[in-house]
């Protein structure tokens, strides 16, 4: 994730939220990408109500007997190995998926923002250390470093799984924020502010936080993406999330073995899975090239 | 020249030490009374644990114990595995695999990813360079495990083009299919980074100059182009090497690849916590020293990036 990060940095101005309008609203993509983003919010708060579009819509309810089989009326999307429709477990398993993504990304943007801030804004000792933190966690790999702590725990729920990834993405995250702080510093409308007498939270809220939001909301975005990607992969691996949690990954990772008789198990969620990460990383992209002038 | 290198070295010594202390601290000191779940369900007579608590040091301070850790590992003790073999020797047999497919790897992503970028900063924004984009961004939304049983079926077992699994047929047969999976994934980031700093140089003054001078789009692009861009995009190279060490878990173990991901992928599977914590570790570490050798060779041969 340490690319996504440099790619991120600039020493442009924020533009401000009309030209942002106005540099977005003719681009279909960003349309495409919010529906997609939306609808998939949507699923995530009320699953039930799409799971029962094709009649049955709890993805306990199984039956071994119609084990494997291909679609059919009413299960869209085929069964998997223990008879579970397919298509409710990726309805609920949007929930699961799109939690880890956006707790993971929460977890990090309040890690990220207290300390980036702090030390872009005050420097010192504080910006020292941090940035010696920041090194040793962006300094190997992501994977492997996930494996080891989650390896290591025995209990392993979306909320587990989300803390354990934050630990990992925040220090790109924290980066991004401290550059982006360190800009607009000694800009002279903050000079302004802090000449007035304002507080040093009041400054930092109203005035240097707000230059920050536009490239930190755009690696947030991209951020979602990978961490969704990211956890399925670690389920694979079988040290990411356990049954009974139903996620993308978990159905993935036991289609996978019988991918050669039954491809249906694994192409619906895998779909489902890309289209979002798609959307996701698509938008932080746009975002990023309308927010930073410079890339584009 | 020395500063530089002193200065990455004092880096590493400070990843080094978070690195392994976050290990340390993640894996075998938050995991609660070792001889406890060694036990079970049955208590030990007193004087048993107290023995064993003897033994493996297990009374002293903490960062006692942390520097007998480190200790360890800089003697290559990866620890041993639940059959008393230790994981330094079971890696041992396993790094030639890992290094061809990594090898392999890496150059099909070199060579892709460069002419791919090429392609993309010549044709900057238009359809070329869209369609690259949007194939580059639609393969890294698909996890690696994906991919890979997908080439694995559909290349494999249903056409027949390359071995399934194992590496019997020996290179480039057997590594050819793997190497192009791990490869796909790298491929994103180098053409971005290339395409980037194609524009980029496409745009100075040189450039300009060189176009005016009348010289041939061959040679503007093949000579001074290409060179100027391409260094941004080695030392990235240099250091996605480290990446495709460890990265290759996935694709090893589902090409059942004796290399040391796929040791790490049944060692996964099969619950042996040793044996994925010693491998990792030595992973993240020859990583590390791989990394910090890639900055110090640079601020070799580039004045520009060493840093004062």
């Amino acid at each position: 994730m340490t690319e996504l990060a440099m790619a991120t940095e600039s020493d442009q101005p924020a533009v401000t939220r009309r030209g942002f309008w106005r540099a977005v609203r003719r681009r279909p993509t960003f349309w495409l990408c919010s529906v997609v983003i939306g609808l998939l919010a949507l699923i995530s708060l009320a699953p039930g109500w799409f799971a029962g579009w094709f009649g049955s819509g709890d993805p306990a309810d199984c039956d071994l007997l119609s084990s494997a089989l291909g679609p059919a009326a009413g299960h869209p999307f085929g069964y998997d190995l223990q008879g579970c429709d397919i298509y409710s477990g990726v309805i609920y398993g949007t929930r699961t998926s799109v939690s880890v993504g956006v707790l993971t990304t929460a977890a990090c943007l309040v890690v990220a923002l207290v300390l980036g801030t702090v030390a872009g804004y005050f420097g010192g000792w504080v910006d020292s250390v941090l940035a010696r933190l920041t090194d040793v966690f962006l300094g190997f790999p992501f994977l492997l470093g996930a494996v080891v702590v989650l390896g290591s725990l025995n209990d392993r729920g979306p909320v587990t799984v989300s803390l354990v990834l934050a630990l990992f993405s925040w220090p790109s995250m924290a980066r991004l924020v401290r550059t982006c702080v360190r800009q607009v510093r000694d800009a002279e409308y903050v000079m302004s502010a802090r000449a007035m007498g304002l507080r040093n939270s009041r400054i930092l809220l109203r005035y240097v936080l707000p230059a920050a939001m536009g490239p930190v909301f755009a690696l947030s975005t991209i951020l979602v993406g990978a961490v969704i990607v990211a956890e399925s992969t670690l389920t694979f691996l079988g040290v990411g999330l356990q049954s009974p949690s139903i996620s993308w990954g978990l159905q993935l990772a036991s289609a996978q073995a019988q991918f050669d008789n039954y491809p249906h198990m694994l192409v619906f969620p895998s779909v489902f899975l890309t289209v979002t990460v798609l959307s996701l990383i698509a938008l932080g992209d746009l975002l990023r090239d309308v927010l930073n002038p410079r890339t584009r | 020249m020395l500063r530089p290198v002193l200065q990455r070295v004092g880096e590493l010594l400070i990843v080094f030490f978070g690195v392994t202390f976050l290990i340390y601290a993640m894996v075998f000191a938050l995991k609660g009374d070792p001889i406890a779940t060694l036990a079970g369900d049955r208590p030990l007579p007193a004087s048993v644990v107290a023995t064993l608590r003897a033994r493996y040091h297990l009374d002293d301070p903490l960062w006692q114990q942390y520097v007998r850790y480190l200790n360890g590992l800089l003697h290559f003790d990866l620890g041993t595995d639940f059959t008393g073999r230790s994981v330094a020797a079971r890696m041992a047999s396993r790094w030639p695999t890992t290094i061809v497919l990594a090898l392999t790897a890496w150059a099909l992503e070199v060579f892709f990813g460069c002419a791919l970028g090429l392609i993309a900063g010549l044709t900057h924004g238009r359809v070329p360079d869209r369609l690259i984009l949007l194939g580059t961004v639609l393969v890294s939304s698909v996890p690696i495990f994906v991919v890979a049983v997908t080439a694995q079926l559909g290349l494999g077992v249903r056409l027949g083009w390359f071995p399934i699994a194992g590496t019997r047929e020996g290179w480039p047969a057997a590594f050819i299919l793997p190497a192009a999976v791990i490869a796909i994934f790298g491929l994103a980031a180098v053409s971005r980074l290339m395409r980037g700093s194609v524009i980029d140089s496409l745009e100075s003054d040189y450039v300009r100059t060189l176009w005016a001078k009348g010289l041939s789009a061959r040679r503007v692009v093949g000579v001074h182009v290409l060179r100027n861009a391409g260094i941004p995009v080695l030392t990235f190279l240099a250091v996605d090497l480290g990446y495709l060490l460890g990265g290759a878990i996935v694709v090893e173990g589902i090409f059942n690849m004796p290399g040391i991901g796929g040791l790490l992928f049944q060692a996964i599977r099969n619950h042996e916590g040793p044996t994925v914590v010693g491998v990792s570790t030595a992973l993240i570490l020859i990583f590390l020293v791989l990394s910090a050798l890639v900055d110090i060779i640079n601020s070799a041969l580039d004045p520009r990036m060493r840093r004062a």
